[in-house]
């Protein structure tokens, strides 16, 4: 009797549990277009690339999965508080720094010009054959060409900086290179995706591939896109970076994270943004 | 002290006698003083605790401002457009410091 | 009665029409009293948009409007110390309008007490539900 209570429940969950997907796995807001000050459209949608295998039906952004009020705070780029880390970052861009009292802009000029598809292109392997998230090459100038103290890496400066590099690529497809030298850095970066951490013992593919879309207690799962960063998130009421992000996850699964810079993390994030590539870059996005 | 760096949106062009829409944002922590350290000390206080606006030396609005208006601090409000063109943006800090921008309406 | 509640800025959801009995905390209650000085406080007159469900309550955006209001005061029922703002409309403004960004530290009642020219009070409330986000912040 017992027992066939139980099994009849499991298979009314199971029920439940595949209804769910299905209409889980949908465009969270059909009907929702990223349009900056009424001007600018950044593609939130975009066809997944063949090397995700059908794991995902589309990308989405992580905007098409917050609400009204958090999506209308980028749509504006005065409403939009990250815009006040690229002011910050541009100034930073002028100043002269170090030994050589040279700037940003001595070297690289105009960053509209010079810096235009940096983003999109992050992380990628340099000519040492590492490879390099945005803020090791801003590190690498300092402490090689400027002579200076470099930033840290999840320093307000770096994040100010990374902010106004990053919007100069904004509207631009994420297109992250995974083949030749970048590929052994990819396939690890794919292993850790779906490897099991922590005492909850969740990967990133548990929430984010498998799960999005659905609700994580009061929270609306996203397919853990990373084309928005660096992301002001309303709950920091600051600028976050990447790595401080899969920081966060990766100790919320009650593991004993990686640090920010660490390999791990630049492999990981090879691997997620190459799951998002096609997407746009937004520059600076905001987030819960 | 903090680093407060206002920004001001007026509209393009307005005409006299129409109600012009402004929003101002300024860089601010808004530190309530309800929080510790990781030494578990209080941090002090330290708001944005008024914000004004005139406009052809007349009020349009003088806010009292509390902790509890979040960091960036966000506000939105209308002007009764005249003759006048200058429009007087001042913020308070705990501590005395004031700061103070002036911007100009493009009445057409 | 006119406290209205709306998603904002997309169209993309339905205006509801929210009328909340008040139940104000005694901190708000004796911060109110405070503003007002203990004079009686009708029932509408002001209107209050905020979300029904904040995604953080680090920055919930609000806007408080209250026709020929001469202040509008803000009050927060369930936070630590629940004033949130005074705003007083002077000769130049344009409207009895504005809006901020406001901490809540829970899912609570929003106050708007607004002051009129002969000195009487009216005020609106409106719920905010803020929420936690899936990994535990």
């Amino acid at each position: 009797m017992k027992t066939f209570t139980l099994s009849k429940l499991m298979a009314s969950a199971a029920i439940c549990a595949v209804a769910l997907t299905s209409a889980a796995h949908a465009d969270p807001h059909p009907d929702a277009e990223l349009i900056i000050d009424g001007e600018l459209k950044l593609n939130v949608r975009a066809e997944a690339p063949a090397h995700l295998d059908g794991a995902l039906p589309e990308l989405y952004s992580g905007w098409l999965f917050r609400t009204d009020e958090t999506r209308a705070l980028q749509m504006d780029d005065f409403e939009n508080p990250a815009i006040l880390a690229v002011e910050a970052g541009a100034e930073l861009w002028e100043t002269a720094q170090g030994a050589t009292d040279q700037s940003c802009a001595d070297c690289h000029g105009d960053a509209a010009e010079s810096m235009k598809g940096v983003r999109a292109s992050m992380p990628k392997v340099n000519e040492n054959g590492d490879l390099w998230s945005m803020e090791d090459y801003v590190m690498n100038c300092q402490t090689t060409r400027m002579e200076a103290e470099p930033y840290g890496w999840n320093s307000s400066d770096m994040r100010n900086l990374t902010s106004f590099i990053s919007m100069q690529s904004r509207g631009m497809p994420v297109d992250v290179a995974i083949d030749g030298a970048a590929a052994p850095f990819w396939e690890k970066g794919k292993e850790m995706y779906y490897t099991r951490f922590g005492q909850l013992e969740l990967s990133c593919a548990n929430c984010h591939e498998d799960s999005w879309g659905m609700m994580i207690r009061a929270d609306h799962l996203s397919q853990g896109q990373i084309n928005g960063f660096p992301t002001y998130r309303l709950k920091n009421a600051g600028m976050v970076s990447i790595h401080n992000r899969f920081r966060g996850c990766i100790r919320d699964t009650r593991a004993e994270s990686f640090a920010i810079g660490s390999q791990e993390f630049r492999e990981l994030e090879l691997y997620v943004a190459s799951r998002g590539n096609g997407l746009a870059v937004e520059g600076v996005a905001v987030r819960q | 002290m903090s680093e407060v760096k206002p920004r001001i949106r007026l509209p393009r062009s307005v005409k006299a006698g129409q109600a012009a829409e402004v929003k101002t944002l300024v860089s601010h922590v808004m530190e309530t003083g309800l929080r510790k350290d990781s030494s578990g000390n209080i941090i002090p206080r330290m708001i944005i605790n008024r914000f004004t606006c005139e406009y052809g030396g007349e009020m349009v609005v003088d806010m009292a401002l509390e902790g509890a208006i979040s960091a960036n601090p966000y506000v939105e409000f209308d002007i009764m457009v005249g003759d006048a063109t200058d429009v007087v943006f001042t913020w308070y800090e705990d501590g005395g410091a004031v700061y103070t921008q002036t911007e100009q309406l493009t009445i057409g | 009665m006119i406290t209205r509640r709306e998603t904002m800025a997309l169209g993309l959801g339905v205006a509801t029409i929210t009328l909340l009995p008040l139940r104000a905390s005694a901190a708000a209650g004796d911060a109110i009293a405070a503003y007002t000085g203990g004079a009686a406080v009708t029932e509408g007159g002001v209107m209050i948009t905020a979300p029904e469900i904040a995604e953080n309550g680090n920055t919930v955006p609000i806007t408080v409007e209250a026709p020929g209001a001469a202040e509008i005061a803000i009050y927060a029922d369930g936070n630590p110390t629940p004033g949130v703002a005074v705003f007083k409309f002077g000769p130049a403004a344009g409207s009895n309008r504005a809006s901020t960004r406001i901490r809540l530290g829970g899912t609570q009642d929003v106050v708007a007490v607004a002051k009129m020219p002969d000195g009487s009070f009216m005020q609106a409330a409106v719920e905010v539900k803020v929420t936690i986000g899936g990994c535990g912040g």
